[in-house]
């Protein structure tokens, strides 16, 4: 090439016009993209109510909040001590028992595996919490990952004690 | 495509074809210059062809009877069971009709592995023929969301859930997929959406999938070069037309045995029972087709590397043309290949049966070997093997072991090559 190519004022028109059209296609394309997330319907059942009044020590109950299943397990005071006493550095998702359950006889977190998302069962596995079927993941009494494929704990959802018989999810 | 010119006989034939060249289209596809060594695993692309049909046509009359709602999905498939006229027949087919689609795709993929047909200058159907077969798999897993079974409902989430293994914005992901916080009636009706659509991907795709086969013509067992057309090619109609026919009439013997006899036998009893997001089935099984990747995936201990592990299984198969080395495109003129052919056939049937197994003890050990097979054999058994194999001699033409002249194949080539 003998000439050497200069930037002249058409191609700044050209870079432009791209710059623009670019920014014209991605919001015409955007509404089309987020009509797949949640809707107003979906967000609108953002909080439930749970009356706790009728679970005894060493009973849960598995109640639906937002499609999924939340555990809230009465611990005995086994289970608590079981929880608490675990050196911090040997879980793979370092959280303490005080962090997840404010309120150590009332354990609340999604029931749902970290792993791909089955529901664990309670009162099995390795480590005396729960165990998930579909892949192998070992949970312990304050639901925190042990041993498996899982890479997290069990997730703890915003709650709140509305009374001492009524908890507050979401 | 064909360097020869056609020129319709009629009148109104030639009006037509100079404005639309549609009869110079079907006067290329009946001629079409085919090797005549074609054998029966050749046959599997006309029985693909005729199993996308079976798929859209029934697939067409289900959804006039079936609603995509988390309320009345079950219910709607249970109608076209019992109430609908031939209902049972016509979403039996449907079902099994999956299965009968993968089985012939994977005897269309191991046929074109044994024989090289992947290789140079056939990179991009290889690649299409990829393309498509990604698509089959996400419209097999949305086709099984649909009845809204236990096993649809937790297929569908463990599935969906594999993205949330992506760094960041994993989370984000999922829950735009699934259009709130868990599978629900919105991942139900996009997904019906969805795989309303996939089939006529699918279709376009095969056009270009035939029609990138149509430039430089089959491969054939032999796996060498024809000219064409010559001694060593038959025209498509009747020849290849008839054969075809013929094994799709055994191919439909199969097809007819499963729908008739036992239309569950592929499936799971769980997807009998409507779905319930409380209870997670003691065994999740996704169906017979994924079960390779699926142990490819329980295998490795850590969920984001187990989920890549995953992908790396299919994306391994689309760049095979760059990983296979050798020349030679027959596994019959390759004696190692034809050996390590036989035992990726027995890795993969293998890894397919630890899917179905629970996975711990024992099955996890040999899902593990079979998953470092599957890519010790991709990347680098086939690579090395390219360079290193002594292989046979490959005749120049299909008559010149036949016609050569000489029982001495040498000197009948170089008798060819002074000529």
């Amino acid at each position: 090439m003998s000439e050497e190519k200069k930037t002249n004022r058409r191609d700044f028109i050209f870079t432009a016009s791209y710059a623009l059209g670019a920014v014209g296609v991605g919001a015409a394309v955007w509404p089309l993209v987020d009509q797949m997330n949640p809707d107003a319907s979906v967000k609108a059942l953002a909080s439930t109510e749970v009356d706790i009044s009728g679970v005894e020590v060493g009973q849960s109950i598995t109640v639906l909040w937002r499609g999924k299943p939340v555990f809230i397990r009465r611990r005995t005071s086994e289970e608590i001590a079981k929880a608490k006493d675990v050196k911090i550095d040997d879980l793979p998702h370092p959280e303490t028992d005080e962090d997840r359950a404010k309120n150590p006889e009332w354990l609340v977190m999604l029931g749902v595996c970290t792993h791909l998302g089955c529901v664990p069962l309670g009162d099995k596995g390795e480590y005396g919490g729960w165990f998930c079927p579909c892949h192998g993941s070992h949970y312990d009494t304050s639901g925190r990952i042990r041993k498996g494929p899982a890479p997290t704990n069990m997730e703890v959802p915003k709650y709140e004690f509305v009374d001492s018989n009524t908890i507050k999810i979401g | 495509m064909s360097d020869h010119n056609y020129t319709p006989k009629s009148k109104f034939g030639k009006w037509f074809n100079d404005r639309l060249p549609l009869l110079s289209l079907a006067n290329h596809l009946t001629d079409y210059p085919t090797p005549k060594n074609l054998n029966y695993w050749w046959t599997f692309g006309g029985i693909l062809t005729f199993c996308l049909i079976t798929q859209i046509v029934t697939g067409l009359i289900l959804a006039m009877h079936y609603i995509a709602h988390a309320d009345l999905a079950f219910e709607s498939v249970e109608h076209i069971m019992r109430n609908v006229n031939y209902g049972w027949l016509i979403r039996y087919v449907h079902a099994n009709g999956a299965s009968m689609f993968f089985l012939a795709v994977y005897i269309h993929i191991f046929r074109s592995l044994y024989y090289g047909s992947y290789k140079s200058p056939r990179e991009i159907i290889w690649i299409l023929g990829m393309i498509i077969y990604i698509l089959m798999m996400a419209a097999a897993f949305m086709g099984y969301v649909l009845p809204w079974g236990q096993m649809s409902f937790w297929g569908a989430t463990v599935i969906t859930n594999l993205f949330s293994a992506i760094p960041l914005v994993g989370e984000s992901i999922v829950t735009w997929l699934w259009g709130g916080y868990s599978v629900d009636n919105p991942t139900l009706t996009r997904f019906f959406s969805l795989h309303y659509l996939i089939p006529f991907l699918i279709l376009g795709l095969v056009v270009l999938h035939i029609w990138a086969l149509h430039v430089p013509g089959n491969n054939n067992p032999i796996g060498i070069d024809l000219k064409k057309p010559s001694n060593d090619t038959v025209p498509f109609h009747p020849y290849i037309v008839v054969k075809d026919l013929f094994a799709l009439l055994l191919f439909l013997i199969v097809f007819a045995f499963f729908v008739f006899y036992s239309p569950n036998i592929l499936g799971h009893a769980d997807n009998y029972i409507e779905a319930n997001p409380l209870v997670t089935p003691a065994h999740i099984v996704p169906e017979w087709y994924l079960l390779p990747f699926y142990a490819i995936l329980r295998s490795v201990p850590d969920k984001l590397l187990g989920v890549v592990a995953m992908f790396a299984a299919i994306f391994v198969l689309v760049i095979l043309p760059w990983l296979d080395t050798s020349k030679v495109r027959s596994a019959i003129f390759r004696p190692l290949y034809k050996q390590f052919y036989w035992f990726l056939v027995a890795d993969v049937l293998i890894l397919g049966y630890v899917g179905a197994m629970p996975a711990e003890g024992l099955y996890l050990l040999v899902a593990r070997i079979a998953t470092a097979y599957y890519f010790l054999h991709f990347l680098v058994i086939l690579p090395v093997l390219g360079l290193k194999e002594k292989t046979l001699e490959v005749p120049l033409s299909l008559t010149e072991p036949v016609l050569g002249g000489s029982p001495n194949q040498a000197m009948a080539r170089s008798k060819k090559e002074i000529s």
